[in-house]
């Protein structure tokens, strides 16, 4: 294979273009999508791609690294902490019982016990990627079985790290010759030291990843913020993720495992929401470029050569699976529709498999037979997975009855949901958060002063750093649950930019805003606006109701004239905007703004009704009673 | 020495002449607090603890008002709404008030005999303002006969300047205790003091 990196690209891109739509519209789900792509362009069928697929492969894991970055982020220690009873006993349950079960029957048919150990703890692991993409994709994550699904995989991450550490144990029959059994298959920092050296750089390097997210990162990203070049946050936000992958690899622990903590530590900072948006993208391509990847995988001729074999193993062990967290769901009173979702969900065999392959192939547990073997076994329940809870959906929870409707429980562990979005914290938007969370309603607030923020926070305010006109940072501050939007930027253009943001992806909104003047305010007219605030008007008047009560006026008067006056104003507005759209004309020069305001006073002269306030004074009455007409 | 505390209600003022040299009198009377609440509370935002205060400070409280609609301002009403609080004014707790006078002030567009059996009104003003006798009554005050000015559109100046000088006569005779009850009491309205 010759071909170029642009050209592979190329392939990639393009199959996931033409199919993930495709699958989408058939019901199918984005993974399935992207596992068919790379079915196709893969050596079995097309042949586009060929054994580069899995170093494609090992390179897209990073997206479950960042995956977990992100779902690490969503959650907050102290919500971490609620969850670590299903964590520790679904999960704890789960990995030791398919482990143990799996591993018995690996024994029976003849494997030797070492490898039986082996083959049963790689089998307890499922795939992040594949149940955390399809769990966001239906709606269903904050359902119960979505967070028990999410509890049964953290704890496998975990697991893993404890997984790798025994594997070099099993190594009694080295079959490929002089393998050093205290030697792991890849040089990294800490593997020559003694073990208790190594157990003290693991702690380290954990202990590092919490002080980082808590104390270095903030600051550093305060600062990149404050040069406002988002391309460099979007960096900084890259490199703190591979940094940390880097650092975990070299202390022999899961990558994801440690940018999920980071992203725990950072759950609670002011840049959490444009973390998330900044990462998202990244974590989208990868994860597909790894389910084509292992769509592309999938051997075959391996496949065609021993079917029955085949057929039997993926069966038999998505079948121990699937019982297994059956019961585990039992155990922990899921409902029977919410225990189908969980069980069938969780019962492929995970991404983690290929990496614990390999390592086993060379510390020579496995021949190669084996791991050819098993590998094809792990893409086959992978690439099924999505089609058995397509058909759990369509089959199985009709019948069961009560089917969760996604999204349907009131659960705030995961998102922002507060009803009011407070976009901009500056001399408008800071009063009108005070007094809404004054009156016990909450808001969630982003600002783009990254000082302004960090010092909000520092009071306890919910505030986020962050551009609100772009659609990814809305969707994560909650906008498609939110119920009103205000929109106060400091900047004019940047607040039309955020109403046409807002109007186009989430329609359901109320939009407020505020204009900074006439003009900004015919502008947001012309969007289609309904409540629009310019920002002095209520102040002018209230400083020119107090004039007229040191003139003597009497304060109520002064009022009532006052409303009366913004009453005209504001029909005002509307007249000159409706004819400024029919003239298409806009004004823009100071002359041109000087002439309106001339019409504007003229209108205000000749308004002889707003000088007149004689609802309590009626001359007519008067005029009656002294003609004797009225008694 | 009683202290007295005007409770004035008048959303235009500036437009009467009536009131005008009724509060204007008022003002040279010692002891009496002129509570103008349309200044001061003209977004009907009513301070009721400052109110409060207010009323347990006097002996005396008068409600000055025109007569609209046979009843008194909106903002009055509101007043009486929020200030006379369950616990405090009234109530088995409620005993702030008790015993403290009231009466109510009132400028009426219709002549006297307008408010007859045969006039346009049908109703007395007395037949018409039981509601703030009541509302006295329910707050442990002596309820007052009011102190009324009828036919404003057509009064002079110095018809008006009658009604303000016995208006004076009043709230003096008032805040010195020159008055038992039973004279006032006895009479129709707390005019009726000064004629003949």
């Amino acid at each position: 294979m010759e071909n170029s990196f642009f050209f592979q690209a190329f392939i990639y891109l393009l199959s996931a273009v033409v199919m993930v739509p495709i699958a989408k519209k058939l019901g199918l789900g984005s993974v399935l999508g992207y596992l068919l792509a790379g079915i196709i362009i893969g050596p079995s069928l097309l042949g586009f791609i060929g054994q580069e697929g899995e170093d494609i492969m090992h390179f897209a894991e990073f997206g479950v690294v960042m995956m977990l970055f992100l779902i690490g982020l969503e959650l907050e220690p102290e919500l971490l902490w609620k969850l670590r009873k299903s964590i520790l006993g679904m999960g704890g349950l789960q990995v030791i019982l398919t482990a143990l079960i799996t591993g018995i029957a690996a024994f029976i048919i003849g494997l030797q016990w070492n490898q039986s150990v082996a083959i049963g703890l790689i089998l307890a692991m499922s795939s992040t990627a594949i149940v955390m993409q399809t769990l966001n994709e239906k709606g269903l994550f904050k359902t119960d079985s979505g967070q028990s699904s999410f509890s049964v995989l953290l704890f496998q991450d975990i697991a893993v790290i404890p997984i790798l550490a025994l594997m070099p144990l099993l190594v009694i029959s080295k079959i490929t010759g002089s393998v050093d059994s205290n030697q792991h298959h890849s040089e990294t920092l800490v593997s020559t030291l003694p073990g208790w050296l190594q157990t003290i750089a693991v702690l380290g390097a954990v202990a590092f990843v919490i002080f980082l997210g808590r104390l270095i990162a903030p600051p550093i990203f305060r600062a990149i913020a404050k040069t406002r070049l988002r391309e460099l946050f979007t960096a900084t936000a890259l490199l703190l993720v591979i940094g940390i992958t880097v650092l975990m690899t070299q202390v022999g622990l899961s990558p994801a495992l440690g940018t999920f903590l980071a992203g725990v530590v950072l759950a609670n900072s002011e840049y959490r929401h444009e973390l998330e948006s900044d990462i998202e993208p990244f974590k989208g391509l990868l994860l597909g470029l790894f389910f084509i990847a292992v769509g592309a995988s999938i051997d075959f001729n391996l496949i065609s050569n021993s079917p029955l074999t085949i057929v039997s193993l993926v069966l038999g062990i998505m079948a121990i699976k699937l019982l297994v967290l059956f019961i585990i769901g039992k155990l922990f009173k899921m409902s029977l529709d919410q225990n189908f979702l969980f069980s069938i969900g969780l019962c492929q065999i995970g991404e983690f498999a290929f990496v614990l392959l390999s390592f086993t192939s060379q510390e020579g547990i496995f021949d190669d037979q084996i791991t050819k073997t098993m590998m094809a076994v792990v893409a086959i329940t992978m690439g099924i997975t999505p089609l058995l809870m397509l058909i759990n959906e369509k089959f199985i929870l009709t019948r069961v009855g009560t089917t969760e409707k996604p999204d349907e429980k009131e659960d705030d562990k995961f998102e922002e949901k507060n009803p009011v979005i407070i976009a901009g914290f500056g001399r408008f938007g800071n009063i009108i958060g005070r007094f809404l969370n004054a009156n016990g309603i909450k808001t969630t607030v982003l600002d783009i002063d990254s000082d302004r923020v960090e010092l909000l926070r520092k009071m306890g305010i919910k505030v986020y750093y962050g551009d609100a006109s772009r659609y990814d940072l809305l969707k994560s501050a909650g906008a498609e649950s939110a119920k009103v939007i205000i929109v106060c930027l400091d900047s004019a253009e940047k607040n039309l930019e955020i109403v046409d943001t807002v109007k186009k992806h989430y329609p359901h909104l109320h939009i407020l805003v505020r204009a900074h003047d006439r003009f900004d305010a015919y502008d947001l007219l012309d969007a289609g606006m309904l409540h629009i605030y310019r920002e002095t008007l209520d102040t002018s008047m209230r400083t020119a109701v107090d004039a007229m009560k040191l003139l003597g006026f009497r304060a109520f008067k002064a009022d009532r004239l006052a409303r009366k006056f913004l009453k005209h104003d504001d029909k005002i507005l509307k007249d000159l905007a409706s004819v400024r759209n029919d003239n298409n004309k806009y004004i823009d020069t100071v002359r041109e703004r000087n002439n309106e305001m001339e019409e504007i006073i003229k209108a205000d002269i000749h308004n002889k009704d707003l000088r007149q306030d004689d609802s309590w004074d009626a001359e007519t009455l008067r005029e009656e009673v002294r003609n004797n007409k009225f008694n | 020495m009683k202290k007295i505390l005007i409770v004035f209600a008048h959303p235009s003022f500036e437009l009467s002449r009536v009131h005008k040299q009724l509060i204007s009198v008022a003002n040279q009377v010692k002891n009496v607090t002129i509570n103008d609440i349309y200044q001061k509370y003209f977004d009907y935002d009513i301070d009721i603890e400052h109110e409060k205060k207010l009323l347990e400070q006097n002996d005396i409280i008068i409600w000055q008002h025109p007569f609209y609609w046979y009843s008194c301002p909106p903002l009055m009403k509101e007043w009486i709404d929020l200030v006379l609080e369950h616990g405090w004014a009234y109530g088995n707790q409620g005993r702030s008030l008790e015993g403290k006078w009231l009466f109510n002030t009132i400028s009426s567009g219709g002549s006297f005999d307008a408010y007859t059996k045969e006039g346009l009104n049908k109703y007395s003003i007395r037949e018409l303002i039981p509601p703030f006798e009541q509302t006295a009554r329910l707050c442990r005050m002596t309820y007052l006969p009011p102190f009324i000015v009828h036919g404003t559109h057509k009064l002079e100046n110095n018809e008006i300047k009658e009604y303000a000088d016995n208006y004076k006569l009043l709230l003096d005779g008032l805040t010195n205790e020159k008055f038992s009850l039973n004279d006032l009491n006895n009479k129709y309205y707390l005019n009726d003091l000064f004629s003949n």
